[in-house]
């Protein structure tokens, strides 16, 4: 039993406080006393005692109204109710209004020793068993939301501090950093879970289709409508509603956006039904909405409702030190999946994974690694099997030279590596001509390797 | 520290005598018998026939304060406190006086033959007990320890005879 769990006696009678508190006291308990239920609940706050006994009779209050308040405040409270004549409607009714117990003056010492005993130590287990279930809750993260870096650490702290609150939370960063894993982990951590997140792709719809996807339709809305449809914000009711790419939303959407999320009430498309839905908002953007804001394709007042809480989601080239850390997860991720037994990247394949400057983030690397498993022979990925078309000496580290020629190589290369050495597409990033573009990856000596 | 051991309607000399021997060996201040005129008739209860300790202890406060030591009431009575059937005693925490009652500790009062020696080991017990109380501490998590919250007779018999070495110390210290 727990010494220190703390019980508030509340009788009108002196001689019954008195004589309990001093009979707990020496149990090991931290006990206090109120003449009245007023009393008691200005000594009351949540969590503040573990067990209350409460004479039913008292003037003003009685025990039965106040175990009624104490539940409202603290349903999780063990009340036992003590009463000088023993009525079994009286009784009934205290269980049903959350009683632990009921027991009749005077009661006998070892009775009210194990009663109290015992709902004690119920109390502890329920407190334990939730710091349990909050210590599992705290390592929940979606499968590839991965990195030991300094701004990882920072984006779970992020995480985790928002997560709880129905706070809106607008997640930033380049392609393929993740938002959206962001966003599931934000989810999965509040108390939403158990309802469903909702992920709409504000960008890879128009305008008609999106209206109707976010709010639904009923039947005959439009052509080729014949079902009614639940829309997305619908389907979010109790759970999390992610629109990502949401600065790709029209003018007209922005504005149904905002009083959506303001009122938490709409109708489907082709209806007149006002539905309510409770739902919590995330966004993501790889815009900068700012910019948008200010050149006026971005509502201000739906800036600001989004943008209550940022989160910046780093590219991957801004914590290179986690690239060995993803890539072993994908390795070990695509070769069981395709049962292949790569277990190892190659020194200089890492290396070389560790330089490269990743614009396609963690999605890229995942991509190049599925890549290599596929085209892999060996038990060790090697820098041929990286689909950058480039052999690893071509990679420069920032020491190599400071000339003009130098940095230019590395730029041109880079250049080429990004678009896939689409010498077309490479040369007017450049902005210089096809021509121009061969006659410097000659003098330079880059190469594709597989070629 | 001495202890004062104040008999009040109690009949049994021979268990008197153990105990003030018992004691001794325990607290070698000294033990001493006194006989305090304390008038208990206004802690007993009519409804219940039981005598209300808090109050046996409030009266012994007024007449036995000036007495450097703890004061320690026997009483072949039945106790009680408001709430609670009965009580074997009661102690003020981290205080100078306590009472125990051997009403409950005969084993006649369990329908059973007498016994002596088991009287005097629950006696004991309990008086130890209570003036653990006296000297500050709370109940043990030691059932070997005799300060063990017993909230019946089985349990006054199952704890053990002697305070555990932690609870040793507070009280001789």
């Amino acid at each position: 039993m727990n010494g220190k769990a703390k019980i508030l006696i509340v009788d009108d009678e002196r001689i019954v406080r008195e004589s309990l508190f001093h009979w707990f006291e020496e149990e090991g308990y931290v006990v206090d006393t109120a003449e009245c239920g007023e009393a008691a609940l200005k000594k009351f706050d949540k969590g503040k005692f573990d067990l209350f006994l409460l004479d039913m009779k008292m003037p003003g209050m009685s025990g039965l109204e106040l175990l009624k308040k104490i539940k409202e405040s603290d349903p999780g409270a063990i009340v036992i109710l003590i009463t000088a004549f023993a009525s079994v409607p009286t009784a009934i009714t205290a269980l049903k209004d959350g009683a632990y117990d009921y027991i009749t003056k005077p009661v006998d010492p070892d009775e009210l020793a194990h009663l109290v005993k015992k709902a004690v130590e119920q109390r502890e287990l329920k407190i334990e068993n939730e710091q349990l279930k909050e210590k599992l809750e705290e390592i929940i993260k979606p499968d590839n939301l991965i990195g030991e870096s300094q701004q990882m650490e920072r984006i779970f702290d992020l995480i985790y501090t928002v997560a709880p609150t129905d706070t809106t939370v607008m997640i930033r960063g380049e392609s393929g950093t993740g938002k959206e894993l962001v966003a599931k982990a934000i989810h999965v951590n509040s108390k939403r879970k158990y309802f469903p997140i909702v992920t709409v792709n504000c960008g890879a719809l128009a305008e008609s289709l999106l209206e109707s996807e976010l709010f639904g339709h009923e039947k005959g809305a439009f052509t080729g409508a014949h079902f009614k449809r639940k829309g997305k914000f619908e389907m979010a009711d109790g759970g999390t509603i992610f629109l990502d790419e949401v600065g790709s939303v029209s003018p007209k959407m922005q504005v149904e956006l905002l009083r959506v999320i303001e009122t938490k009430q709409f109708s489907r498309v082709g209806g007149n039904q006002l539905i309510k839905s409770d739902f919590r908002v995330i966004t993501a953007t790889n815009e900068p909405l700012e910019d948008l804001v200010k050149a006026g394709k971005f509502r201000e007042d739906l800036y600001y409702r989004l943008n209550v809480f940022s989160i910046i989601v780093p590219p991957l080239r801004e914590r290179r030190q986690d690239v060995p850390l993803l890539a072993h997860y994908f390795l070990n991720k695509f070769s069981t999946s395709m049962n292949k037994p790569i277990n190892s990247i190659s020194k200089d394949a890492m290396d070389f994974l560790i330089k490269y400057d990743w614009p396609g983030n963690v999605r890229e690397l995942e991509n190049a690694i599925e890549r290599a498993v596929v085209v892999g022979k060996e038990n060790s990925i090697k820098v041929e099997n990286l689909p950058f078309h480039v052999s690893s000496n071509n990679v420069e580290d920032d020491a190599s030279g400071k000339s003009l020629s130098a940095i230019e190589r590395k730029h041109i290369l880079k250049v080429l590596c990004e678009n896939n050495w689409n010498i077309s597409r490479s040369a007017h990033i450049l902005e210089i001509d096809r021509v121009t573009l061969y006659n410097k990856i000659n003098k330079y000596g880059l190469r594709q390797i597989n070629q | 520290m001495s202890i004062y051991l104040t008999p009040v309607k109690f009949s049994n000399t021979t268990l008197l005598s153990s105990v003030v021997e018992e004691l001794s060996h325990k607290f070698k201040d000294g033990v001493k018998t006194i006989n305090v005129d304390l008038n208990i008739d206004e802690a007993f209860s009519k409804e219940r026939e039981q005598y209300f300790s808090t109050q046996i202890i409030s009266e012994a406060i007024k007449k036995t304060n000036n007495l450097d030591g703890k004061v320690l009431i026997l009483t072949d009575v039945d106790l009680y406190i408001p709430v609670l059937t009965f009580v074997f005693g009661e102690a003020q925490l981290n205080g100078k006086h306590s009472i125990v009652s051997v009403c409950r500790l005969h084993e006649e009062f369990y329908y059973e033959r007498t016994d002596e020696n088991l009287l005097r080991e629950r006696t004991m017990k309990e008086i130890f007990h209570e003036l653990g109380h006296n000297f500050g501490l709370k109940h043990c998590a030691d059932w070997d320890c005799v300060m063990h919250s017993s909230t019946s007779i089985e349990e006054v018999d199952i704890k053990g005879n002697n305070y555990c070495k932690n609870c040793e110390r507070e009280v001789l210290h």
